[in-house]
């Protein structure tokens, strides 16, 4: 029986010639990406406690995006303690105020096939599409991770998930994740979704990632796609160089799957998640009369170049509707300028959206744009737990880009479909 | 590691970690936050704990955000065990790294709100005082059992660093 590329990583980690689903190894660390949320500001009185550095300043990579910009004393201080922290323990790699975490990595060609790299957040799964064992901890089990370069795992099955066909107008992979949440459930701890298919190698990076990045959704361990000449573009787009044998790391042919599922994406229509989780979606026909206050376009998953693509898509020569507001905010200072040089930018605000800056931003209810009591919002972003956006009884519906920007024209959730004929 | 006894607190599926640490209160201190953990599904949580209370659930407790403060608050709190039907990931790993016993309970279904339980974390005991019932579920894992007996990640640590610091 053969190995998935998820378990070759995990073994080449722990320094062992294979793994067994089921089995405790200990892996050593290539990459630990660390936020401002919960990064330094909880690592390092730790590090105080324990009178320990860390352990390898070049395979740590700092972000600012969870308090960005500063807005109050208390977010301003916590930068500054990321700030001073970076230059206690001269890490190289710091991106200040310059986007989401997960999208900077990616961006910067910093994740790269068969590396085995981990997070301080439940979204470092985002990197798995770049063929690497990206997973997200909590900043307790990060603080080990700084100091020993080494994390537990007990090496988890792999589900195969395959997509074949092209995706019809409008659909995209976000209608993908919502889907399934919804069919495969959110109840897959200690399991990889290894993403395949025609479909999914026909994706940009970028889509790829959302699909990784969204199998946090599903309670996967992580996400992870196998690399291809895709893979190895983008990471010299963003200045690096993938090793000669990086596409050695695949799946083989024989990989003893927990599961195989296989979908359509010819036959996929755009998907919504109503309040309050993404498992509770159905395609958008079955949300009629839906009035939104807020349409939301942010987030890792959901405004990267790509996803503003599809926005501005729809919203070319339209406007978006009186008494909704729809808010942008870019997952990077490049996202930023490419789509400024490209003219996206321009349709966007053109249609009358409101630009917010770069960062996590409303997503988790930290930054600016924010829900008041009961309000109703449609975001691309990739939950929709009760309060997470804002008040408790506000209501966030999840979409696609497409479906975003289209509910923002129509002011009601909306088709996108019909918007792209 | 000794027995744990106190009163049940039951939920249902799917309480993720963004109803434990609500994302307003993020930047306010511990205690500040966990006066408003559970607050969006169960009010009288955060008032009405008591010292070693019992928090017991469904599927997927934990579900969602790598945060934290979602197993600190419930420390804070005073919870002093867990037993759910699962969790999720990052909870589950947060939670003994902070050294709150966490059991995997497949019949927390029988458990009603308010009974007085009592937990061996490492035998895997778990004892309903007021419906007169003896659960056995599997203990700790055992490469697991050092770090939640020391008190949880950091006194491990501790132990770890002051160990090679001697060698
Ligand atoms: S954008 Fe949202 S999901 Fe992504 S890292 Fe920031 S808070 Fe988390």
């Amino acid at each position: 029986m053969g190995y998935s590329i998820a378990q070759k990583i995990i073994a080449r980690a722990a320094g062992r010639d294979s793994v067994t689903p089921g089995e405790i190894v200990t892996c050593s660390v290539d990459l630990a990406l660390l936020l401002d949320s919960g990064g330094p500001r909880r690592i390092w009185p730790r590090l105080k406690e324990l009178g320990a550095g860390v352990w390898d300043p070049d395979k740590i990579v700092v972000v600012t995006d969870h308090f960005t910009p500063a807005v109050d004393a208390e977010s301003a201080a916590i930068l500054q303690l990321t700030r001073d922290f970076v230059r206690e323990f001269e890490i190289p790699r710091f991106f200040d105020m310059q986007g989401i975490g997960h999208v900077v990595l990616t961006e910067n060609g910093f994740v790269q096939p068969g590396m085995f790299a981990c997070g301080g957040d439940s979204h470092s799964s985002n990197g798995g599409a770049f063929g690497c064992y990206m997973v997200g901890f909590g900043a307790i089990e990060m603080t080990g991770v700084v100091v020993t370069g080494e994390i537990w795992l007990q090496v988890p099955e792999t589900v195969r998930v395959n997509w074949s066909g092209a995706f019809g107008p409008g659909v995209a992979a976000k209608d993908i994740m919502l889907m399934l949440c919804r069919e495969l459930g959110i109840n897959n701890a200690f399991k990889v979704i290894e993403f395949g298919g025609d479909t999914v190698a026909g994706m940009t990076m970028n889509e790829r990632a959302t699909l990784t990045n969204m199998a946090a959704e599903m309670g996967a361990e992580t996400g992870i796609v196998e690399p291809d000449d895709t893979t190895l573009a983008a990471i010299r787009a963003g200045g690096q160089h993938p090793d000669a044998a990086a596409l050695d790391w695949c799946s083989d042919a024989d990989t003893d799957y927990e599961a195989v599922h296989n979908f359509v994406a010819t036959e996929l229509a755009p998907q919504v998640a109503a309040p309050h989780s993404p498992a509770n979606s159905g395609p958008v026909g079955e949300v009629t009369n839906v009035r939104v206050d807020q349409a939301y376009i942010g987030a890792c998953v959901g405004a990267k170049l790509s996803d503003l693509h599809m926005v501005a898509e729809v919203l070319n020569g339209r406007t978006v509707a009186g008494g909704t507001r729809l808010l942008i905010a870019p997952a990077s200072q490049q996202v930023i300028v490419d789509a400024t040089t490209d003219g996206t930018m321009k349709i966007l605000v053109d249609a009358g959206a409101y630009l917010l800056p770069t960062g996590c931003g409303a997503c988790a209810a930290l930054g600016a744009g924010i829900l008041a009591e009961d309000e109703v919002c449609i975001s691309s972003t990739n939950r929709n737990f009760k309060g997470r956006m804002g008040a408790n009884s506000a209501s966030v519906y999840l979409g696609s880009p497409y479906t975003v920007a289209a509910s923002a024209v129509a002011g009601q959730i909306a088709d996108p479909r019909e918007m792209l004929v | 590691m000794t027995s744990i006894s106190g009163r049940a607190w039951v939920f249902g599926d799917g309480v993720n970690t963004d109803v434990m640490a609500p994302g307003l209160f993020f930047k306010a201190p511990l205690e500040v936050l966990a006066a408003h953990c559970m607050e969006a599904i169960e009010p009288a949580f955060a008032a009405n704990i008591v010292v070693g209370d019992i928090v017991v659930a469904g599927r997927n407790f934990g579900v969602g955000s790598a945060r934290e403060q979602a197993p600190m608050a419930l420390q804070h709190l005073g919870v002093g065990a867990i037993l759910a039907e699962s969790y999720g990931r990052i909870f589950y790993r947060n939670a003994l790294s902070f050294g709150i016993p966490t059991l995997l309970f497949p019949q927390a279904g029988e458990i009603v709100a308010g009974d007085e339980l009592v937990i061996d974390p490492l035998a895997g005991r778990i004892e309903n005082r007021t419906r007169a019932k003896m659960y056995t579920v599997a203990g700790l894992p055992e490469h697991l059992m050092a770090m939640v007996s020391a008190g949880g990640l950091m006194p491990y640590l501790k132990q770890r660093l002051s160990a090679q610091g001697a060698s």
